[in-house]
C-alpha cells in the first residue's frame, strides 16, 4: 500500500498563491497586457485563484484562459494509453500579451514544453512566464519556473498530488510513496 | 482511455462506453477548427489513405480535413482514376497500398462488408466510410454528436428516421447507435423501402410519415436515391414528395423544439422542402461541422500506442 503524507494544507496553499500573485504583479509592474492561462486540469483551478487575487489587489480585471495540452504531447504515438482530452478555451488573442502559464506540479518539464508550443499556435505572446505550486525536480528539458509555491525535492517513486478544487477547505498537497 | 480496437467497421459492435469516449473526444476537437491556425501537431508522421470506390464529397473532404488539421499526411484514391479501371482486384489494390505503409485506411465501397474484408487482409487500421447498404459509422457518430450538442442528451428522445430505410446505411448505423444510447427510434417510409423484420432492431415502424414524425424530438430525413426510381419502388418523385416529403405543415406535428437532420446530399423539393432545409429547426450544416470533429477523434483514438 502507498503511504500518504500531507506537505501543504489549505491555508499553506492559499498563502503561497497570495505570494505568487504579488510576485507576478511585481515582476510585470502591474497588469497591463497580462493574461493568465491555466493548464488542464489542475492548473486551471490554481489560475482561477491567482486571477481572483490579482484582480482584488489591483482592483481590475485580468483575462484568463484554459489550455489542454493533450494534442501537443510528445508521447501520444508511443504510449499505449490515450489521455482523456480536456477543453481549450482562450477567448482572446495572445499577440503581444504577457502570458502567465499556471500549472500545479512542475516535474519533467514536458507538459510545459507542450503548453508553450500550443500557446504559440494562438499568436505571438510578448513573453511567457511560468507559475507552479510545486516544483518537484527531475527535469528532462531545460525549463524552469518564474514563480514557485514550494520546492519539494522528491524521489522518482513518489507521487506528488495537488488536490485543488472549487471546495477551498479541502485543498492539499500530498506525497504518495509507492512502497 | 483508449479505444481498444484496431478498426472502426460499424456501430453495431461498438459499446456504449466507446461511443461516449468518441463523442467526448470529438467535442474537444471542435475548438481546433475554430482557431486562427487550424492545426495541431498531434498526428505528425501518420499517413491516412482515403480509398473511395464510390463518389463522395462530404465524407471524403471531411476525413481529409480532419487528418490535415491533426498534421497527418493524406492520400486520396478514387477508383475512377486508379488501377481499378485496369482490372486490379480489391485485395491486390489493398495489398499494394499496404506495402506503402500508411497507418490508417479509410474505405468507402459499394459492397457491404468490404471494410471488414480489408481489415482482415491489411495490418493497418481501417475506418468504414460507408459500405453498401450496410453501415456508415462516422455519419451515425456525427449525428449522435449533433443530437447531444443540441439536446444535451440522447436517452429518452424520440428520433424519427424517414425515407428509404432498406437501402440506407445511414439509417442502419443510426438505429444501432441511437437504440444503444437509449433513444426511441421510429422509422417511416413506403413499404417498398422498408426492409423486412426491421422491427427486430428495436424500432417502431410506420408507413405514414405523419405517424412516424408525431411528437418527434429529432427528424432525420434520408436521401431518396433518385437513381433507384426505375426500380419501381415508388411511382414518381412528385408523389413521393407529396406523401413522404418533409414540409412545414408536417414539421408542426413534431415537438415544438424539434431538430431536423439530413445526411446529405439533399434532393430539395423531394424528401425535404427548401423552407424546412434552410429553416430554423434545421441542423444540417452543424452535422457537417461536427463530422470533421468526429473524424478527428477517430483518427486520434485509433493511432499510435502499438
Amino acid at each position: 500500500m502507498s503511504k500518504k503524507r500531507v506537505v501543504m494544507d489549505s491555508a499553506g496553499i492559499d498563502r503561497s498563491l497570495t505570494r505568487i500573485s504579488y510576485e507576478i504583479l511585481e515582476k510585470n509592474k502591474g497588469v497591463e497586457d497580462l493574461v493568465i492561462i491555466g493548464i488542464q486540469k489542475g492548473g486551471v483551478f490554481l489560475a482561477e485563484r491567482i486571477r481572483e487575487k490579482i484582480c482584488r489587489i489591483e482592483d481590475t480585471k485580468v483575462p484568463m484562459g484554459k489550455l489542454d495540452i493533450t494534442l501537443y504531447r510528445d508521447d501520444l504515438l508511443t504510449s499505449s494509453k490515450k489521455p482523456r482530452m480536456g477543453k481549450t478555451d482562450i477567448p482572446f488573442s495572445l499577440d503581444n500579451k504577457k502570458v502567465v502559464l499556471v500549472d500545479d506540479v512542475l516535474f519533467t518539464g514536458r507538459t510545459i514544453r507542450a503548453a508553450m508550443d500550443a500557446l504559440i499556435d494562438f499568436g505571438r505572446p510578448k513573453l511567457i512566464q511560468l507559475a507552479v505550486l510545486i516544483d518537484r525536480g527531475h527535469r528532462e528539458l531545460p525549463i524552469r519556473a518564474d514563480f514557485v509555491g514550494k520546492n519539494l525535492p522528491s524521489s522518482l517513486w513518489e507521487e506528488v498530488n495537488v488536490s485543488v478544487s472549487t471546495d477551498k477547505a479541502k485543498d492539499e498537497v500530498v506525497i504518495l510513496e509507492n512502497a | 482511455m483508449k479505444l481498444a480496437r484496431k478498426d472502426i467497421l460499424g456501430i453495431r459492435d461498438l459499446a456504449v462506453e466507446e461511443i461516449n469516449l468518441i463523442l467526448d473526444t470529438a467535442e474537444s476537437f471542435i475548438e481546433v477548427s475554430t482557431r486562427e491556425i487550424k492545426k495541431v501537431p498531434t498526428l505528425r508522421g501518420v499517413t491516412v489513405m482515403n480509398l473511395f470506390y464510390e463518389p463522395s464529397t462530404r465524407t471524403r473532404t471531411s476525413f481529409e480535413i480532419a487528418a490535415k488539421r491533426l498534421s497527418a499526411d493524406t492520400i486520396n484514391i478514387s477508383t475512377a482514376t486508379s488501377s481499378v479501371v485496369k482490372g486490379e482486384t480489391f485485395i491486390d489494390t489493398a495489398k499494394n497500398l499496404e506495402a506503402m505503409n500508411p497507418d490508417i485506411i479509410v474505405l468507402r465501397h459499394s459492397a457491404a462488408g468490404a471494410p471488414h474484408m480489408l481489415s482482415r487482409v491489411v495490418r493497418q487500421s481501417v475506418i468504414n466510410a460507408g459500405d453498401g447498404a450496410h453501415e456508415h459509422p462516422t455519419q451515425a457518430l456525427l449525428d449522435m454528436m449533433t443530437i447531444r450538442e443540441k439536446k444535451k442528451r440522447i436517452a429518452g428522445l424520440k428520433v424519427s428516421i424517414v425515407g428509404d430505410i432498406a437501402h440506407s446505411r445511414v439509417a442502419r448505423s443510426n438505429i444501432y447507435g441511437l437504440t444503444k444510447m437509449g433513444a426511441k427510434v421510429t422509422v417511416g417510409g413506403p413499404s417498398t423501402m422498408m426492409p423486412r423484420f426491421i422491427d427486430r432492431l428495436g424500432v417502431e415502424v410506420h408507413h405514414h410519415v405523419d405517424d412516424a414524425i408525431r411528437d418527434a424530438d429529432i427528424i432525420m430525413m434520408l436521401r431518396i436515391q433518385t437513381e433507384r426510381q426505375d426500380m419501381s419502388v415508388f411511382p414518381s418523385l412528385r408523389e413521393y414528395a407529396n406523401l413522404f416529403g418533409l414540409n412545414r405543415k408536417r414539421v408542426a406535428l413534431a415537438k415544438e423544439d424539434v431538430i431536423i437532420m439530413h445526411p446529405g446530399p439533399m434532393n430539395r423539393g423531394v424528401e425535404i422542402s427548401p423552407d424546412v432545409a434552410d429553416g430554423p429547426y434545421s441542423v444540417i450544416l452543424d452535422q457537417v461541422t461536427n463530422g470533421v470533429a468526429v473524424r478527428m477523434a477517430l483518427l486520434y483514438l485509433l493511432s499510435g500506442g502499438n
